[in-house]
């Protein structure tokens, strides 16, 4: 065998495997998007990949009108979760962040210990002693119940003291002090904006968190009103096996909550793969 | 130097609060829960008393069997799960960062984007792609002559890593990928002058020099696994799932609070969980680093 041809081989082997990947992690998206285009008797119907009971538009307008639009009030919902929770998170990361790598005081690097140690917590055993705080202090079934558990971050911390690291420079803080500004006003005016992409880098990882969790409001909210988007399609794919009607509903729903996600993946890969790389690569 | 430390103290003020609260004080509480157990008075009339029970909940979390059989399906998930898990992404990412891959920027976002699909909703997508009346998978399957039933006993363990699997592989593929990147180009010019292949660079030179992400990778995996809920829940509610409201610990643990009513349980059967991951924690960080120190 020639030398170009067994390139010309391997290079069809290499790209050949990725593109069968590729097709397994597309194919359910794909069905996703088709079947979110069907009416009830259509997705039953099977051969899902057609356009067959083409019905997008009816489908849509069942999801505004079904039990007073609920489900865009859940699109709302998830919305306030997810940024006003990741915006007041990455801020708070990002100051604590910025203190670990600015300042020096007695038993920091033990306390950056106790927040490494917090990476390692898995968080499903905390839900229920939360729940049980909450409804003690009466804030179960409230947004604050959601919205508080997700301010705190251990990982974004370590992230934002990473990324600090790399991103303030040190001469220009010292600057801004002979310039006679006090130590907030210089992490507000410098420190915080050199180190924005770090920023944005936790506040995308915590809207994604956020957005897809599930189990802390499966266990701290009742009221429909409140439930996130995950939350209340959960809710509707518990019925629709009693009532096939609700699949077009859940399947719809769920392509319209995957959208800006994947919106925010495509348009920001260069903060999450930053943000991938400095939790991996020491 | 008094105003530096008042500065640290207050930037560092909301997180440690928050941290506490949302932290520190729940592991506390669930460990005090733990102790405690409800008694019903008289004929179940009068109510029911809280009275301290010792480690009562531990030994009863730990002598029931479907608690047991809980870390015995987290086990064979582990087992089947990590090394595929691994091997894909190890193994995508060693392609991508061979010289003859092209559009490496398209693979790596098609690869990564189910991770930004919800969990609830990957869980959703694949469970109406294994329900048999509604997916042509299935149905491809069975004009294939292959009958797979993706709930069964059987299936049921592979239906929920794969969905695992279609969420976390692109996303370990470009950690992988980046720490690939990272490596000294030198080397690997090093290893090309001394007459190694691409097989030989990759298993002698380049997986070697990953160890430390592939640890961290394999620490984050097993800690995810034990946390394992929202797939298997999902899983439960298909008609004639083998998957139970007690299949995993964590399914375990909700419904001993939300179906019965035992926070004492329910929280036993948390802390034994979460120390679970700090013991496994604790024994990868001493594997690897006894290994590093060794190769030093």
């Amino acid at each position: 065998m020639s030398a170009p041809r067994s390139r010309w081989l391997s290079k069809t082997a290499v790209n050949g495997v990725l593109l069968l990947a590729t097709c397994y992690m597309l194919f359910p998206l794909v069905w996703l998007v088709t079947a979110a285009t069907k009416d009830a008797g259509g997705l039953l119907a099977g051969n899902a990949f057609s356009f067959e009971g083409f019905d997008l538009g009816g489908n849509l307008a069942r999801l505004a009108e079904y039990h007073d639009g609920v489900y865009f009030r859940w699109y709302l919902n998830s919305l306030l979760y997810a940024g006003v929770g990741a915006a007041a998170c990455a801020l708070i990361s990002v100051a604590a962040g910025y203190a670990f790598h600015v300042y020096d005081f007695r038993g920091k690097e033990k306390l950056f210990g106790l927040v490494l140690l917090g990476v390692l917590v898995p968080t499903t055993a905390l839900a229920l002693p939360m729940y049980l705080l909450a409804s003690e202090i009466g804030i179960v079934n409230t947004y604050a119940a959601v919205l508080l558990p997700v301010l705190v971050n251990p990982f974004g911390v370590y992230l934002s003291r990473v990324l600090c690291a790399a991103y303030v420079p040190d001469e220009a803080l010292e600057a801004a002090r002979i310039d006679g500004a006090g130590e907030l006003r210089v992490f507000w005016s410098i420190g915080l904006r050199t180190v924005m992409p770090g920023f944005v880098t936790v506040f995308l990882f915590q809207f994604t968190a956020v957005w897809n969790n599930f189990f802390l409001p499966l266990v701290m909210l009742s009221d429909q009103k409140l439930f996130p988007l995950s939350l209340g399609l959960y809710a509707w794919n518990s019925n629709a096996h009693a009532e096939p009607d609700y699949y077009p509903l859940v399947v719809t729903g769920s392509l319209l909550a995957v959208v800006p996600l994947v919106v925010a993946f495509v348009s920001l890969q260069r903060h999450w793969k930053a943000g991938l790389t400095a939790g991996s690569v020491k | 130097m008094k105003a530096r430390t008042r500065a640290a103290a207050l930037l560092l003020t909301p997180f440690f609060l928050l941290f506490t609260a949302v932290l520190v004080v729940p592991i506390g509480y669930a460990v005090w829960l733990s102790l405690f157990t409800e008694k019903q008075s008289g004929l179940g009339f009068g109510g029911s008393e809280t009275v301290f029970t010792g480690l009562g909940n531990y030994a009863a979390a730990l002598g029931d069997r479907a608690f047991r059989d809980g870390f015995g399906v987290l086990l064979g998930y582990c087992l089947l799960y990590l090394p595929l898990l691994l091997a894909g992404a190890l193994g995508l990412a060693l392609l991508l960062d061979t010289a003859l891959a092209r559009a490496r920027r398209f693979f790596q976002l098609a690869l990564f984007l189910p991770h930004a699909v919800p969990g609830i909703i990957a869980a959703l997508i694949w469970v109406y792609l294994y329900t048999p009346q509604l997916s042509p998978v299935v149905q491809a399957m069975e004009a294939g002559g292959i009958g797979f039933d993706f709930f069964s006993p059987e299936g049921a363990l592979p239906s929920v890593v794969n969905i695992a699997l279609w969420e976390w592989l692109g996303y370990n593929l470009i950690i992988f990928y980046a720490a690939l990147q990272a490596i000294d180009r030198s080397v690997l010019e090093a290893a090309t002058v001394d007459g190694a292949g691409a097989w030989r660079t990759a298993f002698a030179v380049k997986i070697p020099l990953l160890r430390g992400s592939l640890a961290m990778v394999g620490l984050f995996t097993v800690i995810g696994s034990l946390q394992l809920f929202t797939e298997p829940l999902i899983l439960s509610r298909g008609t004639g799932s083998a998957v139970t409201s007690t299949w995993t610990p964590n399914l375990y643990a909700y419904s001993a609070a939300f179906d019965r009513n035992d926070y004492g349980l329910a929280a036993a059967a948390s802390i034994l969980l979460a120390l679970t991951a700090a013991l496994l924690s604790f024994a990868v960080t001493r594997l690897t680093r006894g290994r590093k120190e060794k190769t030093a």
